[in-house]
């Protein structure tokens, strides 16, 4: 009986969880301009989508090509940085090391409203016309701790003497971070690479303060404009689902590939 | 200058972390071809001395030469020498050939000179046919031997080995033992190894390098280290042994557990107060009591399959070991005898603690950065530098270290037959050594108390 209750809790919970996604995901196959008005199946939304043929196309396939361009700048930028990073706190000794996590965990707790108010106040005080280059710079801001975060357990698990045998072999400093500490770190590097990627296209907050008046939208500040405007455009409905299946992709392989990987491990 | 019979000289190096000195002015100079082991207990700053060799970290002090050629400023990948990690440090993404064959790719080595020269170097660790294995799946034993044969593949003029064999099991390691001899012979190359093992020491090397805290106790062949200690740290370290106050009544003769020997040691001067060595299979041990030198009564005996291993007590109270091939009962009364080749003598690294010190007022002084009370004293002013002597059996430990006027913890321990000599290491950093009947481990805290009467004031030499 407690069993019962309990299953059922957990059911209810995630049906609260996943409700207003799989409603989006319902009524995406359907025409009708108001959410929640079921005309019938269709996939004209899909269609409109990716023909553009609709409102407002261009502003909404440029906000796609924003959002996209700047995650994967900030999310290559924020990797480099994070893994250079990680491994000069890894060689850090006793206090500054810790001192030093500390503050490579801030910005994560930190709220975003907050890391975007004090990186808009930021630019403002040094005169950065802000637009893209600032948007790019404080999203690599926010991603970045996440990468050292990833890659750091990595380069504990590391045996500590192979960087040396590498240069002990004859390798100089350079080759043996791209020959050994590097493909060592990879599977750290890639996941960091993927979160630095999903914060980046997930956040609203940051980008909202630092993207200036040139116009700049990405997905989320589209999105909220547009909701703003007086109801959604019905093509976000399909957009929505397709970013929320990606997502969940993205998930379930990242899932797959640290199982694998403890499963190497434990052999 | 340079001899060129050495291939490594090691010139006045010291090195330390914060304030803890790890080496010392260390000097050691190494043959061509030689097999040459440093030996010392956990932090005695070996495995720095090697790292200093291989380049990782830098001396505070001194310079190292490598066939006459300076390369203390050298970077680790310039350098002529490789290096066998304790815990091997493969490249796990690599296969035990890509492994192998990874110091050969960086100097751009033909391909078929690869070939050649990683299966031949596979062929010497009996690691033939294992060349496409990912070294994970290797065992302990296995991966060691890859690590040597990706070291010796470069042909470095110098090999360093840091505890190689110390991961293995028992069996393991002696089969490790003679293969390693048998690669040094073939090899032809100098093999430096740093090792915590004395018997693994005792069997591999040319020359034994004995050191502790920083320091080189003892540099020799490994009979010359058994038989000659030249301090009882070598002595207590290396194989089992009795360590014993004595005193040199005359050349030829030292007096120790209240008898007069016969022994071979010269020009220690009369009444000299030595520390003396006796191994423990080199004291006879028989049932008949006339024809021996003293007597004594068995305390325990224990099969150690070889040999039996007796604790004996002589009739004034000293303690010794006797290894012997027959048992003797215990309670039974045994005779004891020790020929003179057997005894070795030592000089006494110091008799009693000697501390620099400054006189506070008429019956303080302050030593340890401590201030203790002494007895007054007359011809010394205040703020006057001074050393004061405290003998060693006057130091009063005390179980709780917040009691003490000192604390520390005791850092090395020595029995010397009815007592023991303990090395105190207090808060401060500062050395005390201490004789007490009292059973005390190695890391234990203890708090330290000297009276005012046992404080003795003595003029500073300078």
């Amino acid at each position: 009986m407690k069993r019962f209750f309990a299953q059922c809790y957990i059911w209810l919970l995630l049906i609260i969880l996943y409700a207003p996604i799989v409603f989006i995901a319902v009524f995406s196959f359907t025409e009708s301009k108001v959410l929640g008005n079921w005309t019938g199946f269709s996939t004209r939304l899909y269609s409109n989508l990716f023909t553009g043929d609709m409102q407002g196309t261009g502003s909404l396939m440029l906000a796609i090509e924003n959002t996209i361009f700047i995650a994967l700048v900030a999310a290559v930028v924020s990797t480099v940085l994070g893994t250079v990073a990680a491994i000069g706190i890894h060689n850090m000794r006793g206090s500054t090391k810790q001192a030093i996590t500390f503050m490579n965990n801030i910005p994560m707790l930190n709220p975003d409203i907050i890391t975007g108010v004090s990186l808009f106040l930021l630019f403002v005080f040094l005169h950065i016309s802000q637009g893209y280059l600032t948007v790019i710079l404080a999203h690599i801001t926010f991603c970045t701790p996440y990468v050292v975060l990833n890659v750091l357990p990595k380069l504990t698990q590391m045996n500590p003497n192979v960087y040396e045998a590498a240069l002990d072999l004859g390798a100089t400093p350079f080759q043996a971070l791209r020959k050994v500490l590097i493909p060592l770190l990879k599977p750290g590097m890639i996941s960091g690479f993927i979160l630095a990627f999903t914060m980046s296209l997930d956040d609203f907050a940051v980008t909202f303060f630092t993207r200036g008046t040139i116009g700049l939208d990405t997905l989320s500040t589209y999105i909220y404009t547009d909701a703003r405007k007086g109801g959604l455009t019905p093509e976000l409905r399909p957009l929505i689902t397709l970013l929320f299946v990606g997502i969940l992709i993205l998930l379930i392989v990242i899932n797959i590939r640290q199982i694998r990987n403890s499963n190497t491990e434990n052999k | 200058m340079t001899n060129n019979d050495y291939i490594i000289e090691i010139r006045n190096i010291s090195k330390s972390f914060g304030d803890k000195v790890i080496l010392d002015d260390v000097s050691i100079n190494v043959k061509r071809g030689e097999f040459v082991t440093i030996l010392g207990p956990s932090g005695c700053g070996k495995t720095t001395m090697l790292r200093l060799l291989a380049g990782f970290g830098q001396a505070d002090k001194g310079e190292i030469l490598i066939n006459g050629v300076d390369i203390t400023g050298t970077p680790p990948h310039q350098r002529p020498v490789n290096t066998v990690f304790q815990r091997y440090a493969l490249f796990p993404h690599l296969d035990v050939y890509e492994n192998i064959a990874f110091g050969l790719k960086l100097q751009k080595v033909p391909a078929d000179e690869i070939d050649k020269r990683v299966m031949k170097v596979l062929k010497m660790v009996s690691m033939t046919d294992y060349e496409d294995r990912d070294v994970e799946s290797l065992s302990g034993g296995q991966q060691q031997r890859v690590a040597i044969a990706r070291a010796i593949a470069n042909q470095p003029k110098v090999l360093l080995l840091d505890e190689p064999l110390a991961a293995l099991d028992l069996k393991m390691r002696k089969d490790m033992q003679i293969e390693l001899k048998e690669m040094h012979r073939k090899l032809g190359i100098t093999f430096i190894y740093v090792t915590h093992d004395q018997e693994e020491a005792l069997t591999l090397s040319d020359t034994i390098i004995v050191m502790n805290e920083g320091k080189i106790q003892q540099i020799g062949t490994p009979t010359d280290i058994y038989n000659e200690p030249q301090n009882s740290f070598v002595a207590d370290f290396i194989g089992e042994s009795n360590i014993l106050n004595g005193r040199m009544v005359k050349d030829r003769l030292v007096e120790f557990v209240g008898h007069e020997f016969e022994c071979v040691d010269e020009g220690f001067g009369e009444d000299v107060q030595v520390d003396v060595v006796v191994r423990p299979e080199d004291i006879y041990i028989m049932n008949k009591l006339e024809g021996a030198q003293f007597t004594a009564k068995v305390k325990s005996c224990t099969f150690k399959g070889v040999h039996y291993e007796m604790y004996v007590e002589t009739e004034n109270g000293f303690e010794l070991m006797v290894q012997d091939y027959n048992a003797f009962e215990p309670d039974s009364e045994v005779g004891l005898l020790i020929r003179p080749a057997d005894i070795q003598v030592m000089h006494k690294e110091r008799i009693c603690n000697t501390i620099e010190a400054e006189i506070v007022d008429a019956n303080h002084v302050k030593f340890f950065e401590e201030t203790f009370e002494c007895l007054p004293h007359s011809g010394f002013e205040e703020g006057e530098k001074v050393k004061v002597e405290i003998t060693f059996s006057k130091v009063d430990l005390i179980d709780h270290p917040e009691e003490g006027m000192l604390s520390g913890l005791v850092h090395f321990l020595l029995y010397k037959g009815d007592h023991y000599h303990l090395t105190i290491l207090t808060d401060e950093g500062y050395h005390l050594w201490v004789d007490t009947n009292d059973i005390w481990d190695k890391g234990d805290l203890v708090g330290i108390n000297i009276a005012p009467q046992d404080i003795k004031i003595i003029k500073s030499d300078e």
